[in-house]
């Protein structure tokens, strides 16, 4: 690792999610020698797709591990290397392993993982695109995958057998924000010896920690917060060196990498993720509380508001609510709850979520549009739902806009 | 709309071919017109391209101006306003501006037949005594630099249209987020777009605004013959850093002013220049000047010789020792030996930058871990 001289070593404590004084120069430090190669302030970007060697000698001491280097792109690059470092520094984690997408991530991680003959329990509300990888083409492979009801313990510990061997949440979960008991979650899968694996990417390492519960793997997609201005696509799987291998020697033969140019683009986004986060918790209880309190609004999801069946799991877990914010209007079919959106001048309307851009969907339409009445019904989609990803816009602004959306 | 929603929003509209969120970077270097003789909106890069105009837009709207112009550098958008003199004219410029300004005025202005002469910006009688008849131009920086003095922008805007000058504003420290000049009556205002405005230390630009149209255009006429124009992917880089402008300053400033507040009380630390102390001499005109905050530029005096504050800047694990300012990670420099190096010695005896004289730009770290560095490099250098 090229991490040397890196910034202060933090506490951190299990009992409440403390985040270090430091977190900010983390952010603009961690992973990143103090000195670079050229002697430039910033890491160069090194699209190199091959690395030479000085000497017939050299490639054997390579081989013989007497030297850390770089070897073929598709093994690791040096922009790897040091957005892996300040990932892991970020979740808390001794490594992280960086992929050209959030699925890829999974993937690679399911991959590396699973056998022919093993199980996976999923908590349901966990996204639908890694349910689907393991249900449709993991099972090709002789792979069982199990759902049970999010956050239902007694459910997950029911469907758990000498062939379970990950056990899958979201915290929050996406778009019903509904937080997991971390610690429960970890005690389950110790108890019966079986890895546990969070999706943390809506609260981001800002929120949670869930290394420091315990979880053996933390998945992000970066794309998200962790780039931040909806212009890369990268995922991220958190944990320790020893479990991590594994999954990093398989990438290396799959290839799902990411680009230096993207890596860059993720290290220059990181260096503002702690800002950023502080102004996505602020404008996303802001927008929560304004709509909890608007007329039109029959619900509102959001960890960060009492009336969430979950809120005292988050406010034990996370040390804000993140931007994410879901809501049903009062009385609207899908066609005016489409009109809401519509009228939004400042939101925009798209899939991801977690840039400085807000975005606005409406989840019938944008991810269920070709599934049965029923089967949304199952999901708990209803036809006047939408999910807003508030970004870090001037908060008032976006309430004036909403207010004109909904006030029309 | 809001500042912080402007700086995401106006000149980063969803591309209308792909619905992207974040508009294409435009590489081209010529664009395929409708017909002999007959031009569409972009023909050649250096006349102006998707990109480079995405940026200018959102940097005259954050700063309230006609129009911008961005260039590759900020000392290319600083030569592009003095072209826009002519051989006779005299140019009256502050007598703490960057170096690299003191240089292109004093040996390569001077070469055209422009004068120069320098003033302190912070007493108006002696500024207004020092306009000459054939003065064009006043070149201020809303805040000086390395002595952080404070000009009185409406004030001196109130000379300077009665006397039919332009005044011309540096407004590379305090950025639209704290100041608007031309809100105050400037006429141009230039960043070296390279500080705060990317943020990140990861590409040079320049940026000219123009209060009107008509001298927008005189400086659009410099620029496009001239051509030292930024690339598209610089003002990719650009637009994207200004998105979190705001954020960034206003954070920067905060730690900077706790940094103040703790250098003043430090036992080896002779003086601190920062506007937000109440013992600086622009403080008054600071308050009321600019927004909410003072910048996150600040420079202080230790008790040492050239080679004690030399140790200083040597000595931080931190702070980069470097010069450049404005982005997330916080640098350290010696004036006189770097970014005022290029002063004349005399002038930089006879304008108050001594050799003791410590430059710090704050970047986004956590502040008590940035007087922990600094604690630890000026006791390194300073015994007591």
């Amino acid at each position: 690792m090229s991490s040397q001289n890196t910034i202060m070593e933090y506490e951190s404590s299990t009992e409440r999610p403390q985040i270090s004084t430091g977190l900010s120069t983390q952010c603009v430090h961690a992973g990143e020698a103090r000195q670079k190669a050229g002697n430039a302030i910033t890491d160069a970007i090194v699209c190199s797709s091959t690395y030479t060697f000085e000497s017939t000698q050299s490639v054997i001491d390579f081989i013989e591990q007497k030297q850390n280097r770089e070897e073929y792109g598709r093994y690791g690059s040096p922009n790897e290397k040091v957005v892996e470092a300040k990932l892991a520094a970020l979740d808390n984690a001794e490594e992280s392993v960086v992929f050209a997408s959030g699925m890829a991530a999974a993937i690679g991680l399911f991959m590396a993982k699973l056998s022919a003959g093993d199980e996976i329990v999923f908590f349901d509300q966990c996204y639908h695109r890694s349910r689907e990888f393991c249900s449709k083409h993991l099972s090709r492979f002789g792979v069982v995958t199990r759902e049970v009801p999010t956050g239902d313990f007694e459910a997950m510990e029911a469907a758990i057998n000498s062939r379970t061997k990950l056990l899958v949440s979201e915290s929050p979960t996406n778009p019903h924000l509904t937080t997991i008991d971390l610690e429960q979650f970890v005690a389950l899968g110790k108890a019966h010896e079986v890895e546990t694996l969070i999706d943390a990417t809506l609260a981001s390492p800002f929120n949670i920690r869930p290394i420091e519960y315990g979880v053996d793997y933390v998945w992000h997609s970066a794309t998200k917060y962790l780039g931040g201005h909806n212009d890369l696509l990268a995922g991220s799987v958190a944990g320790s060196k020893e479990k991590l291998e594994s999954i990093r020697n398989l990438r290396g033969i799959m290839g799902g990498i990411s680009s230096a140019h993207n890596l860059y683009l993720l290290e220059r986004g990181l260096k503002t993720f702690a800002l950023r986060m502080a102004r996505h918790n602020e404008n996303g209880q802001a927008i929560a509380e304004f709509l909890e309190n608007h007329p039109r609004i029959e619900r509102v999801y959001y960890p960060g508001l009492a009336s969430h069946p979950t809120h005292h799991v988050a406010k034990r877990t996370m040390r804000g609510f993140g931007g994410l914010v879901t809501f049903l209007v009062k009385d609207a079919d899908w066609i005016e709850t489409g009109k809401v959106i519509d009228r939004c001048k400042l939101a925009r309307i798209g899939p991801s979520l977690g840039g400085v851009e807000s975005l606005i969907e409406q989840p019938l339409v944008m991810s269920y549009f070709n599934y049965l009445p029923e089967q949304r019904a199952q999901f708990g989609i209803p036809d006047n739902m939408i999910r807003m990803s508030c970004g870090i816009e001037d908060t008032q602004d976006l309430i004036d806009d909403l207010t004109q959306a909904l006030d029309s | 709309m809001k500042f912080r929603t402007r700086a995401i929003h106006i000149g980063s509209e969803p591309d209308p071919a792909t619905g992207a969120v974040v508009p294409p970077i435009h590489v081209a270097s010529t664009f395929i017109q409708p017909g002999a003789g007959e031009w569409g909106r972009f023909d050649y890069s250096r006349s102006g391209s998707p990109t480079r105009s995405n940026v200018e837009r959102t940097i005259a709207n954050l700063e309230n101006g006609a129009g911008a112009l961005a260039f590759a550098s900020g000392m290319a958008a600083t030569h592009c306003a003095v072209m826009h003199l002519r051989s006779g004219d005299h140019i009256l410029a502050g007598s703490d501006v960057y170096g690299g300004t003191y240089r292109l005025l004093h040996k390569i202005a001077n070469r055209s037949g422009i004068d120069v002469t320098l003033s302190a910006v912070d007493n108006l009688e002696n500024l207004e005594a020092a306009i000459r008849p054939n003065t064009k131009m006043l070149w201020i920086e809303s805040i000086g630099n390395p002595l952080m003095s404070i000009p009185d922008i409406e004030k001196i805007a109130h000379i300077t249209r009665r006397l039919g000058i332009l005044l011309a504003v540096d407004n590379t420290f305090a950025t639209p987020v704290l100041v608007r000049p031309i809100e105050l009556g400037a006429d141009i205002v230039m960043h070296s777009a390279t500080k705060y405005l990317g943020g990140h230390s990861d590409c040079l630009a320049g940026a000219l605004v123009a209060s009107n149209e008509k001298l927008l255009s005189e400086l659009y006429f410099v620029q496009n013959a001239t051509g030292g124009v930024l690339s598209p992917f610089d003002s990719f880089l650009i637009a994207r850093g200004i998105k979190t402008l705001e954020l960034r300053v206003r954070e920067q400033s905060r730690t900077a002013m706790a940094i103040a507040e703790w250098l003043t009380q430090h036992n080896c630390v002779t003086r601190v220049l920062y506007p937000g102390l109440e013992s600086h001499p622009g403080y008054a005109i600071a308050a009321k000047q600019m927004d909410g905050a003072f910048g996150a530029m600040i420079s202080f005096e230790i008790d040492g010789d050239f080679q004690a504050t030399k140790q200083v800047c040597q000595s931080t694990e931190l702070f980069g020792l470097a010069v450049s300012l404005g982005a997330v990670e916080s640098l350290i420099e010696q004036p006189a030996s770097m970014s005022h190096a290029s002063y004349d010695a005399a002038d930089r005896s006879r304008f108050g930058i001594r050799d003791s004289l410590i430059r710090i730009s704050v970047g986004l770290e956590d502040v008590d871990d940035l007087t922990a560095d600094l604690d630890q490099a000026i006791r390194s250098a300073v015994k007591r």
